[in-house]
């Protein structure tokens, strides 16, 4: 067992963990936070993804004890107090949801790269998407909800801009 | 959003919200106090007998709570033919087979002790080919099958591997091949593949100390589930409560019944404690269940005017180990072997065939992608043989009103127009005859059609009721494992009761105990089952609010409407708010009448008549046909033979499209799912040791979305369906049906070669490709020695 201290959602954990467990187990079975799933548990489709100090990782194939320290943002952490974030917004008007088993890991895939590129090409949106896996949808709406908010976000950085300015 | 027609709208999913917050909790999400888990022994042999299974020693390990093995339970179970036990009782057909299993404190602790299990096997001679099963004097996978228990419309061969075997007779099949001008007969191949649904099959089970059996269940049949497990466990189904959480993927492999005996048997050696089984991505590809193989022999005459006279099938299915699902499959290809197509004199013969390969099961299609990539690339050979358009070939012959299917059921109006389909694909691709060619790019259709394949009295039933605020809830036990039809259901009552969409709760998780029986979620048969018990539920709380209402008004309850939650009498302009009437209303003076405003209502197809068992020959086989058709083009790299889908376009006659978000949803997914099967995706077993070779995603891809075409193309038909909700009938299968074919089809068009079996690779392409050089090379250089053998001067 080690003892570790991190910021999960911006709440500041401090728990005891096997060196063995993997960040996605912790997050599930210690924190509750089941928002983040496992699907293949070897690094393979991506519905595990979190954010690890802003980048996004699998979160299967981290160790609990390495992101001592860290920030992790889950999808829980993208809608504090109810609030959507504008990729989840879109997400429900393209209809970019079925079974929604891979959504939580793609709107956290999604997050960190309107936080890299804000104006994405379909090209750089589906490279960035490539190691999420979906059964359902065919991506198409997926794709079509990320373009839609990165144009969502970049008016509302905009208008915010000119307020400041 | 305005509550008069929602129908037709693009209405947000209702549980779109849950989901993309993280809120919806799946069955791996459930917290259950002091959970135990589970491993499973399983068979390392394809074919053994078992000999003896000893499980002291796993059992005296630190922190095992239970460890159950096949002598303990020895009941059968299967949905149509009950050829299945809990665990491997005499012998093992698989490697994965169930032998024992146990339930630990820890996985740790489970996986070790699931080790120390003692089994010992004498190894069989295995089969793992349909033609190696059908051999004089095979080696039998099931040899107790005639005395399994099974339906009636099933019809297994004791003292052989053949688990159904249905025949199609139609016309005079041998007289119209004579009478052929010209005949084409080919064989076409599909391999076992896996559904792949993201969420992995898990289940959580309790048998508590009263005997009550409680499962949590990922699964797209609670009821069914239930009704196998009291089967299986000798039960009262009263007994038995099963729960469904949301659900991250099913096609058909979630269907009927899967990991939910294992969990209750440990259940019932340990009970009032929880047990969780949860395979990993491993197990999910070899130990669940998977696609049918098939091979398909087809012999088409035609006559001089490019009509088709006789049509042969031969399908040979590939069931796996076990066929309790599987052998409806063999039942829904055979009954619908012409495919989309008018066949005047048939003679079809669809077998399922037992081997030691993994279960097959349903999957998206129910047999029909496997079927129509034969049929739909005979079509296309046919066609250009004849010198003719396959487009047009396909107008010719195609099926549609005053035509029979061979059945020999007449279609009529109402049954869906697969020309306009054909036409619409073909103009959105550009498929007319006199196109300009590019070299290593290339242009193909293929058809689809598809029944619900499912008994005759397979029914669905919903509850309404009213929250104190009118928020209408509605009850399904159809599951929502993406389709849509929680969202669905929610528009038809909006719809129905002219009350907004956004004060409707639709219960999608169900509950065995209190939520109304649905048979099962597949067959693409819930928009259209649980979709009509919500239009009549809908009707009988119009019938109670206007009843309280005329008696409150004064008035006939004909004069009253419904409109935008209120019931409404136009005429005097007068209105009652649901919401004063939904738990009865109150007079002045105190006295009430009425009372909390309640409905349950159902669904069962009527008029489905069974199967003639030496013809197959039936007025009305199935509830009603889908119909509809794809398009694609695609571009071939010579070098590497890879395949580029550059564009899909998709056109289904659906009846009446309800969400057109959902709908166009579904077809993106059917088709990037065809591609999948059609180009990469295929579940390896090593043919000596019986193990799948790919049982990763590393190594069974799917597709990402690089795989994605630049462009698809989404229409629909809507020539309403007269017993269909609003004129709706399925479409959640049918999305992946003929994509396959339409990509082999314009791999022809691209390059000239045809590859028959599935899926198209690169390295079958590319060898293809080479072939065809090595043979014109041949050729150039034997027309050259001829040349120069003869001497001609130059
Ligand atoms: S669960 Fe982590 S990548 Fe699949
Ligand atoms: S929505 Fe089901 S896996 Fe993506």
């Amino acid at each position: 067992m080690k003892k570790i201290s991190l910021e999960v959602n911006g709440v500041q954990e401090n728990q005891e963990v096997e060196v063995g467990t993997t960040l996605l187990r912790f997050l599930r079975d210690t924190l509750d936070l089941t928002g983040t799933k496992e699907g293949c548990n070897e690094g393979e489709c991506g519905s595990c993804v979190v954010l690890l100090d802003g980048r996004p990782v699998n979160s299967c194939l981290v160790l609990a004890v390495e992101a001592d320290g860290a920030k992790v943002t889950t999808i829980e952490g993208l809608s504090p107090d109810g609030v959507l974030h504008p990729i989840q917004k879109a997400f429900l008007a393209h209809t970019s949801i079925q079974c929604g088993f891979c959504t939580p890991g793609m709107v956290v895939t999604a997050a960190a790269l309107l936080k890299e590129c804000p104006d994405p090409s379909e090209d750089e949106i589906r490279k960035a998407l490539a190691g999420n896996l979906c059964r359902c949808t065919g991506y198409r709406q997926i794709v079509d909800a990320i373009r839609d908010a990165a144009a969502a976000m970049r008016t509302k950085e905009a208008v915010r801009e000119k307020v400041s300015a | 959003m305005s509550a008069a027609r929602v129908v037709g709208q693009d209405v947000p999913r209702v549980d779109g919200l849950e989901k993309v917050t993280g809120a919806a909790k799946y069955t791996a999400d459930l917290k259950f106090p002091r959970l135990l888990h589970v491993a499973v022994v399983r068979s390392p042999h394809p074919h053994a007998r078992v000999r003896d299974v000893r499980t002291g020693k796993a059992a005296r390990l630190l922190g095992v709570r239970a460890v159950a093995s096949g002598r303990d339970f020895p009941l059968h179970t299967g949905i149509y033919l009950k050829d299945q036990t809990v665990f491997a009782t005499d012998r093992v057909r698989f490697v994965g087979d169930p032998v024992a299993a146990v339930a630990a404190e820890t996985p740790e602790a489970a996986a070790e002790a699931a080790l120390q299990v003692e089994v010992d096997y004498e190894p069989l001679p295995p089969i793992f080919d349909v033609e190696e099963g059908m051999a004089e004097g095979a080696p039998l996978v099931h040899p107790d099958l005639g005395r399994y228990e099974v339906v009636s419309w099933i019809q297994p061969k004791a003292g052989t591997n053949v688990c159904n075997h249905l025949k199609i007779r139609k016309g005079d099949y041998e007289k119209a091949l004579k009478g052929s001008w010209r005949v084409f007969e080919n064989v076409f191949k599909v391999p076992q593949v896996q559904h792949v649904p993201l969420e992995p099959h898990v289940s959580v089970a309790r048998v508590d100390l009263a005997g009550k059996v409680e499962v949590h269940t990922s699964a797209q049949s609670p009821f069914t589930v239930r009704h196998l497990l009291s089967v299986c466990f000798g039960l009262p189904h009263g007994d038995v409560r099963v729960h469904v959480p949301y659900v991250g993927g099913g096609f058909g492999g979630k269907a009927g019944i899967n990991l939910e005996p294992i969990a209750v048997a440990l259940a019932m050696r340990c009970r009032g404690r929880w047990v969780r089984l949860m395979v990993d991505r491993h197990e999910e590809f070899y130990a669940t269940v998977v696609r049918q193989g098939l091979t398909a022999t087809l012999v088409t005459g035609v006559d001089r005017s490019g009509k088709v006279q006789a049509q042969k099938m031969h399908y040979l299915w590939n069931c796996g180990a076990y066929g309790g699902y599987g052998v409806n499959i063999v039942r829904a290809a055979g009954y619908t072997c012409g495919g989309a197509y008018e066949f005047p004199n048939v003679w079809g013969d669809s077998i399922g065939v037992y081997t030691n390969r993994p279960v097959g099961s349903a999957y998206r299609g129910f047999g029909m992608q496997e079927i129509h990539w034969a049929l739909e690339q005979q079509m296309d050979e046919v066609a250009l043989e004849l010198g003719m358009d396959p487009v047009e070939f396909r107008l010719l012959n195609c099926l549609g009103a005053g035509k029979a299917t061979v059945t020999g059921q007449v279609l009529d109006e109402q049954s869906g127009r697969v020309d306009l389909c054909i036409r619409k694909v073909a103009g959105e691709i550009g498929l007319e005859a006199a196109r300009e060619k590019r070299p290593y790019h290339g242009k193909g259709i293929a058809c689809a059609v598809k029944a619900p394949a499912m008994p005759n009295d397979a029914a669905s039933s919903v509850v309404l009721k009213f929250a104190e605020d009118a928020t209408l809830e509605i009850l399904i036990s159809g599951i929502d494992y993406g389709q849509g039809l929680m969202t669905v259901a929610a528009q038809f009552a909006a719809e129905a009761l002219d009350i907004p969409v956004e004060t409707i709760r639709v219960k999608g998780c169900p509950d065995t105990d209190l939520s109304p029986y649905d048979w099962q979620t597949v067959a693409s048969r819930q928009t259209w089952a649980t979709g009509n018990a919500v239009l009549r539920a809908a009707s009988e709380i119009r019938r109670k609010l206007t009843e309280t209402s005329a008696e409150v008004l004064g008035v006939p309850v004909a004069e009253l409407t419904l409109r935008s939650g209120h019931v409404v009498h136009e005429a005097t302009g007068r209105s009652i708010p649901l919401t004063r009437l939904v738990m009865g209303y109150q007079f002045p003076d105190g006295h009430a009448i009425g009372g909390p405003v309640v409905a349950a209502s159902s669904y069962l197809p009527e008029g489905l008549l069974f199967l003639d068992p030496e013809t197959s020959q039936s007025a009305k086989p199935v509830a009603k046909w889908t119909f509809g058709a794809q398009a694609v083009e695609i571009s071939v790299d010579p070098e590497t033979g890879q395949v580029t889908v550059e564009k899909v376009a998709a056109c289904y006659d659906v009846g009446r499209v309800v969400n057109p978000g959902l709908i166009r949803g579904q077809t993106y997914g059917g088709i990037v799912q065809g591609i999948g099967t059609g180009t990469m995706e295929e579940l390896v077993v090593d043919t000596k040791t019986g193990r799948a070779l790919n049982a990763s995603l590393m190594d069974y891809k799917i597709p990402s979305t690089e795989d994605v075409p630049a462009v698809m193309t989404v229409d629909f038909i809507e020539t309403p369906q007269k017993d269909g909700p609003m004129g709706a009938r399925g479409i959640g299968e049918h999305t992946m049906i003929p994509t396959p074919a339409a990509i082999a089809n314009a791999l022809y068009d691209a390059c000239g070669i045809r590859i028959h079996e599935l899926p198209i690779t690169a390295e079958k392409v590319w060898r293809a490709l080479r072939e065809r050089e090595k043979a014109r090379e041949e050729a150039a250089r034997e027309a050259g020695a001829a040349i120069a053998g003869a001497g001609v001067g130059v």
